[in-house]
C-alpha cells in the first residue's frame, strides 16, 4: 500500500534544513542582528516548498515511503513515511515555523541571546519535522525525545528565573517519562507484530488488536501520548511552560509539539483503534481534560495562561474525537486540529504583541487597544472567530463536524456531547477575552504606551489568521489537498471530507447557535464566573502542580539520604562492603549451585622441608599482624615473601623464585625507607567490636578462596595450552626456557603492555614526590579551595 | 652502612652483579633467567652502589636518567615488535637471523632485542622508584 | 599437594583481608603486599603443582621428555610480581604523600574529598 517516494534526496534535505538553521542562526544573528530572521525564515520556507511537492501524490491517496539502512545489524532503518497525516503536520510545522521565526526576530529584537534562541527553535523544528515524518519506531522515539529536550531548552531560555527553570524541568520530567513509556509501548508493539515501521504496521491491525498484550501496549502508548499532549492529570507542565518566550508558546505549546501525542493516536487509530478499550479510555480522558482545561482557562487572568488552558482543552477535544473513531469524529478531529493550529498560534502571537507593546498581559488591566493596534486587532478578532466556531473561519467547519459526530449516539456519546458543548462555550468565551476584549471598550492605562508593533511582529499572526479564513472559503481545495488525505490516513480507509461554509440546517447548527450564545453569555459574566471557579480550587489547595514539587523534594531528600548512607566517607566501610560482597560471591555461588568440593585428601608424606617453609610463611604472616613496631612488621613481611619464593623454587619455578627474592628485597628496602621517615603509631589498636567482625570477614574470604581452589583442583586439568607452549617453544620460538619464551614471544604483546605500566608507575612515583610546594599545611585544613590553590602553585623542582 | 670495607668492596660487587645480570638476561631464553630477573639483579647492583656512595654518585655513574633508560627499553621492545610488521608478518612475530663472523655463528633475533628492552625498562623504572625514594626521603 | 596449598592460599587471603580492613593506611599497605602473594599462589596452584622440574627443555631436544611444571602460570605470575611491585611502590608513595599532607594515617580522619559535615545538596530548582 506504500509507494516509493520520488525525489528522496530533496525530501531528506527538507528534514535537514531546520538543523542547518540551528547551526547558522547564531552566526546569522551576529552578522545581521534581528533582521537575520528574514533570512533564516527562508529555511523552513524551503522545507515547506520541498514538502509541498508531494501534495499532488498524497492527495491521490498515496502513502510514500523512503529510507536507507541505518544500523543494518539491528534491522534499524532511517525511513520516512509521507501520507495525508504526516504531510499535513509537516506543512504545519514548517509553515507556521517560518512565521514564528519572523515573529521571534521581532519579539526578541536586541536580546543578547537571540541567536541561541533561534538555534533552539530550529532544533525543535527539525525534531518535530522528523517526528511526524518518521516511519521507523526508533526514529519516532528519538525525535520524540528530541522535541522534549528542545522544549526544555526553550522553556528554560530565561534561565535566570527560578520559575522558568522549574517549568523547564517539569516539562522535561513529564514528557521525558512519557517518552520512555512510548518506547516501551513501541517495543511491545514490535514484539507482537514483528514489524518496526509504521507503514508496515498498517497491515497488522488485527494481529495487534487480538493480542493478549494489546492492553499493555495501549496503556504504554497512551502514557506517551497523554503526557506529550497534556491530558489530565499530566497537564501541569503545559500552563507552566508559559514561562517560555511567547514565540515558543505559540509554536511548541499550541500549534505543534503538544499535538505530537494526538498525532501518535491518529497514526495508530487504524491499527489500535475501534476497540472497547480505545473507545472508552480516550474519550474519558479527553472529556475530563476538555472540561478541566476550559474551566481553568476562564479562571485565569493572564492571557498566556488562559490560552495554555484552552490548548489543553482543545487537546482533550482532539483525543476525545480520535477515540470515538467514527467517520464523522475522525473528520472533525482532522478539521479541528488544522483550525486549532492556526487560530491558537495566532492568539498566542497576539497575546505576545499585547504584552510586548502594552507591557502587561493581565486581561483585567487591558482595554481599548483597538485604535492603537488595528492590525493586531484584526488578527486577534479573526482567530477568536475561528475559536468560537463562527463563519467564515475554519473553526466553524470543525465545530459543525464535531456536532455531527456527537449527535445521534448512545448515552455515553450524549454525555460527551454535553461536555463538548460546555467546553466549546467556555473556550469561545476565552477566545473573545483574549482576541477581542483587550481591543474594545474604554482605553485602560497600560504600563507601556501601546502602539502597533513592527511588521516582524504582526506579519506572522496576520498571515495565520487570514489563512484560517482563506482555507475555509476555499474549502473544496483544502479538502482535496489536505483534509481528505489526512482523514483517510487517520481512518485507515478513504474518507472524503466535503463540509463547506454553507450552513446546513439541522441539529448541529442549532447546537452551534446554543454554544455561541453560551459563549457570549460567559464572556459577559466572566468576572463572576472566574470567582466561582477559583474559590473551590483555592479551597482545595492541592493540585498536581504542588504534587510535582513534593515529588521533586522527596526525590532529592531520598537521594541525599541514600548518598549519605552509601558514601559515609569512611574507607574501612567501603572495604568492608567490598569484601562482604567478595565473600558472598565466593561462598554463595557453590552454596546455591550445590557445588561444594569433596573432602580434601591430604598427602601423607609431606617432606619436612616443605612443612618447615609453610610454617615459616605462617609465622611471617602472624608476625606482620601482631608486630609491636614498624620494623618488625616490615621484616616479617619479608619473611613471608621469602617463604613464598622458596615455595616457588621447590615447585619447579626457579624464574619465579629469583624474581620473588629480588622483589621482596626491594619491597623491604623501600618500605623501610618510607616507614622510618614517618612518625606513626606502629600498630592498629582495633577495639574488640571491630576486631571480631574484621577477623570473621577475613576468615570467610580466606575460606571462600580455599573452597574455590579445592573445587578448581578437583576437576580434571586441561593441559591444552601448556602442552602447546611446551611443544612449540623450541621448534618455533628457538627457546628452551618455556616460561621466558611465553613472556617474550608467545605473549610478547602482553609483556609490552606490562613494561609500559612499569615505566608509567616509575614516572608517577617521580611526579608524586616532586609535586610539592609548601602544600602540606594548607591541605591539612581539609579545604577544597586550598587544595585547588596548591595545584596551581608553582612546583618546587629539584635537580634530577 | 658506608663503612670503609663496604665502600671498598661496593664498586667491584656492583660491577660483578651487573655483569651477572647481563649473563642472566642473555641466557634467559634457554635457562632460567631473562629480562625481568636480569633487570632486577641490575637494580640491586645499583642500589648497593647507591647505599655506599649516595644517590648523587649513582646518578653520575649511570650517566642517563633512569627513566630515559626505561624509555629506551620501551622503544627497543616496541621496535622489536614493529620489525615483524616490516617483514610482512603479524606484530611481535619472532624473527631469527644467524650471521657468521669468522666461522662463529651468532643467533640474533627480535626476541632477544625485546628481552633487552624488558631488561632496560625494569632497570629504569624500578631503579627510578628506588632512587627517588632514597633521595626524596626527607620529605 | 593441592589441598594443602588451597588452605595455605586461604590463610594468605585471610591475613591480607584482615590487614586491608584496618583504619591505618600503613597496615593496609602491608595487606596489599600480602594480597599480591596470595593471588600469585592462587594462580600457581590452579595450574597444578609439580615438584622440582622446571619447564626447561633439555639440550638437543625439541620438547620436554618428562613431566615438567606448568609453564603458563609461571609466565603469568612472573610479570604479575614485577607489576604488583610497581603498583605497590606507587601506592606506598601515594599514601606517604597523603599522610604527609593530611598529617594522619587514620583513614577516618582523611576527609578532604568527603568532608563529614558536607552540607546537603541544594533543594529546589
Amino acid at each position: 500500500m506504500a509507494d516509493a517516494l520520488t525525489g528522496t534526496g530533496l525530501t531528506m534535505l527538507a528534514l535537514l534544513l531546520p538543523f542547518v538553521g540551528a547551526l547558522l542562526a547564531p552566526l546569522a544573528v551576529r552578522a545581521f542582528g534581528g533582521a537575520a530572521a528574514w533570512v533564516l525564515a527562508l529555511l523552513p520556507l524551503g522545507a515547506f516548498a520541498i514538502l509541498s511537492r508531494h501534495l499532488g501524490a498524497v492527495s491521490e491517496g498515496q502513502a510514500l515511503t523512503a529510507g536507507f539502512d541505518w544500523i543494518p545489524s539491528l534491522g534499524v532503518r532511517f525511513s520516512i513515511l509521507i501520507d495525508g497525516l504526516s504531510l499535513t503536520f509537516a506543512l504545519l510545522v514548517t509553515g507556521i515555523g517560518a512565521l514564528i521565526v519572523l515573529y521571534a526576530g521581532g519579539y526578541l529584537k536586541g536580546h543578547p541571546h537571540l541567536g541561541r534562541f533561534l538555534s533552539f527553535l530550529f532544533l525543535f523544528m527539525g525534531a518535530m519535522l522528523g517526528l511526524v515524518l518518521s516511519d521507523s519506531f526508533l526514529m519516532l522515539f528519538v525525535y520524540w525525545e528530541l522535541t522534549s529536550i528542545a522544549s526544555f531548552l526553550l522553556i528554560g531560555f530565561d534561565h535566570t528565573r527560578t520559575a522558568a527553570r522549574r517549568a523547564a524541568l517539569q516539562a522535561l520530567v513529564v514528557t521525558g517519562a512519557g517518552g520512555l513509556l512510548l518506547l516501551a509501548g513501541l517495543l511491545v508493539i514490535q514484539a507482537i507484530t514483528g514489524v518496526s515501521e509504521l507503514s508496515a504496521l498498517a497491515a497488522m491491525g488485527s494481529v495487534l488488536r487480538d493480542s493478549p498484550l494489546y492492553l499493555a501496549a495501549l496503556l504504554l502508548v497512551l502514557g506517551g501520548a497523554f503526557t506529550k499532549s497534556a491530558q489530565f492529570p499530566f497537564h501541569v507542565w503545559l500552563p507552566n511552560a508559559m514561562e517560555a518566550p511567547t514565540p515558543v508558546s505559540a509554536y511548541l505549546h499550541s500549534a505543534t509539539m503538544v499535538k505530537a501525542g494526538v498525532y501518535l493516536l491518529m497514526r495508530l487509530n487504524p491499527v489500535m483503534g475501534q476497540t472497547p478499550e480505545w473507545q472508552m479510555l480516550l474519550p474519558l480522558f479527553g472529556g475530563v481534560t476538555l472540561l478541566a482545561g476550559a474551566l481553568m482557562a476562564l479562571a485565569e487572568t493572564d492571557l498566556k495562561r488562559m490560552l495554555a488552558y484552552t490548548t489543553m482543552a482543545s487537546l482533550g477535544l482532539l483525543v476525545l474525537l480520535t477515540g470515538l473513531g467514527t467517520p464523522h469524529a475522525v473528520e472533525a478531529a482532522v478539521l479541528y486540529l488544522v483550525a486549532h493550529s492556526l487560530f491558537k498560534g495566532t492568539l498566542f502571537m497576539v497575546a505576545g504583541i499585547i504584552d510586548h507593546e502594552a507591557g502587561t498581559r493581565d486581561v483585567t488591566r487591558l482595554g481599548g487597544l483597538g485604535r492603537a493596534m488595528p492590525i493586531t486587532f484584526v488578527a486577534g478578532g479573526l482567530a477568536a472567530l475561528s475559536m468560537m466556531g463562527l463563519p467564515p473561519a475554519f473553526g466553524f467547519l470543525a465545530k459543525e463536524k464535531t456536532y455531527y459526530a456527537l449527535t445521534g449516539g448512545g448515552l455515553f456519546v450524549t454525555i460527551l456531547l454535553v461536555v463538548v458543548i460546555i467546553g466549546n462555550a467556555l473556550m469561545g468565551a476565552v477566545g473573545l477575552l483574549v482576541g477581542v476584549r483587550p481591543f474594545i471598550g474604554a482605553p485602560v492605562k497600560t504600563p507601556k504606551h501601546a502602539h502597533e508593533g513592527p511588521p516582524l511582529l504582526w506579519l506572522g499572526p496576520l498571515l495565520l489568521a487570514v489563512k484560517g479564513v482563506a482555507i475555509a472559503i476555499a474549502a473544496a481545495v483544502t479538502h482535496q489537498m489536505m483534509t481528505t488525505p489526512m482523514a483517510s490516513a487517520v481512518a485507515g480507509e478513504a474518507r472524503p471530507v466535503t463540509i463547506s461554509l454553507l450552513p446546513h440546517l439541522g441539529l448541529p447548527l442549532l447546537l452551534s447557535l446554543v454554544t455561541v450564545a453560551l459563549a457570549i453569555a460567559m464572556f459577559l459574566t466572566a468576572t463572576r464566573l472566574r470567582a466561582a471557579i477559583t474559590s473551590p480550587m483555592d479551597a482545595l489547595g492541592w493540585g498536581p502542580d504542588r504534587g510535582f514539587d513534593q515529588m521533586i523534594a522527596g526525590v532529592l531528600r531520598f537521594a541525599s539520604a541514600l548518598t549519605r548512607r552509601l558514601q559515609p566517607g569512611r574507607l574501612d566501610a567501603y572495604m568492608t562492603a567490598g569484601f562482604v560482597l567478595l565473600a558472598a560471591l565466593l561462598l554463595l555461588t557453590p552454596a546455591l549451585n550445590g557445588e561444594w568440593p569433596n573432602a580434601p585428601v591430604f598427602p601423607a608424606d609431606i617432606p619436612w622441608d616443605e612443612l618447615a617453609i609453610f610454617a615459616i610463611a605462617l609465622c611471617g604472616l602472624i608476625a606482620v599482624v601482631l608486630a609491636p613496631n614498624r620494623l618488625t612488621a616490615i621484616v616479617s613481611l619479608g619473611i613471608q615473601g621469602f617463604a613464598v619464593a622458596v615455595i616457588f623454587l621447590l615447585y619447579g619455578a626457579p624464574d619465579l623464585a629469583f624474581t620473588q627474592f629480588m622483589i621482596e628485597t626491594l619491597s623491604v628496602v623501600i618500605l623501610a625507607l618510607v616507614m622510618t621517615r614517618l612518625d606513626l603509631s606502629p600498630s592498629d589498636h582495633r577495639p574488640l567490636r571491630q576486631l571480631l567482625p574484621d577477623a570473621a570477614l577475613a576468615g570467610l574470604v580466606g575460606f571462600g578462596f580455599t573452597i574455590v581452589l579445592l573445587k578448581v583442583t578437583s576437576v580434571p586439568f586441561d593441559p591444552a595450552l601448556s602442552t602447546f607452549f611446551a611443544q612449540f617453544s623450541k621448534t618455533i620460538a628457538h627457546g628452551a626456557n618455556i616460561v621466558n619464551v611465553i613472556i617474550v614471544d608467545f605473549r610478547g604483546t602482553d609483556t609490552l603492555g606490562e613494561i609500559a605500566v612499569v615505566m608509567a608507575t616509575g614516572l608517577a612515583v617521580l611526579a608524586l614526590l616532586r609535586l610539592r610546594g609548601g602544600s602540606e599545611r594548607r591541605l591539612a585544613d581539609n579545604d577544597p579551595d586550598a587544595a585547588e590553590a596548591v595545584e596551581t602553585a608553582p612546583l618546587q623542582g629539584r635537580g634530577v | 652502612m658506608s663503612t670503609l670495607i663496604f665502600r671498598t668492596v661496593a664498586p667491584f660487587l656492583t660491577a660483578l652483579m651487573l655483569l651477572f645480570s647481563v649473563f642472566v638476561l642473555l641466557r634467559g631464553h634457554n635457562e632460567p633467567g631473562g629480562g625481568f630477573i636480569g633487570g632486577l639483579i641490575a637494580v640491586s647492583a645499583l642500589a648497593i652502589y647507591g647505599i655506599a656512595f649516595g644517590v648523587a654518585a649513582m646518578r653520575r655513574a649511570i650517566v642517563l636518567h633512569p627513566l630515559t633508560i626505561a624509555g629506551i627499553g620501551l622503544v627497543a621492545s616496541t621496535l622489536a615488535g614493529l620489525v615483524s610488521l616490516a617483514a610482512g608478518v603479524p606484530f611481535m612475530t619472532g624473527l631469527w637471523i644467524e650471521p657468521s663472523f669468522a666461522g662463529v655463528t651468532v643467533p640474533l633475533s627480535t626476541v632477544t632485542l625485546f628481552d633487552i628492552g624488558v631488561y632496560l625498562v625494569v632497570i629504569g623504572g624500578i631503579g627510578s622508584i628506588a632512587m627517588t625514594l632514597e633521595e626524596e626521603g626527607d620529605l | 599437594m593441592e589441598p594443602v596449598f588451597a588452605i595455605l592460599v586461604g590463610i594468605f587471603f585471610a591475613f591480607a583481608v584482615y590487614l586491608l580492613l584496618s583504619k591505618f593506611i600503613v597496615r593496609m599497605m602491608l595487606g596489599v603486599a600480602i594480597l599480591g602473594n596470595a593471588v600469585n599462589l592462587l594462580i600457581f596452584t590452579a595450574g597444578r603443582l609439580t615438584r622440582e622440574v622446571p619447564p626447561v627443555i633439555g639440550a638437543g631436544l625439541d620438547g620436554p621428555v618428562t613431566a615438567t611444571a606448568n609453564p603458563l602460570p609461571q609466565a603469568l605470575i612472573l610479570t604479575a610480581i614485577v607489576i604488583s611491585f610497581s603498583f605497590f611502590s606507587f601506592l606506598l608513595v601515594l599514601s606517604w604523600r597523603a599522610i604527609d599532607a593530611l598529617k594522619t594515617d587514620n583513614t577516618d580522619r582523611m576527609r578532604l574529598a568527603e568532608p563529614a559535615d558536607d552540607p546537603a545538596p541544594p533543594a529546589g530548582y
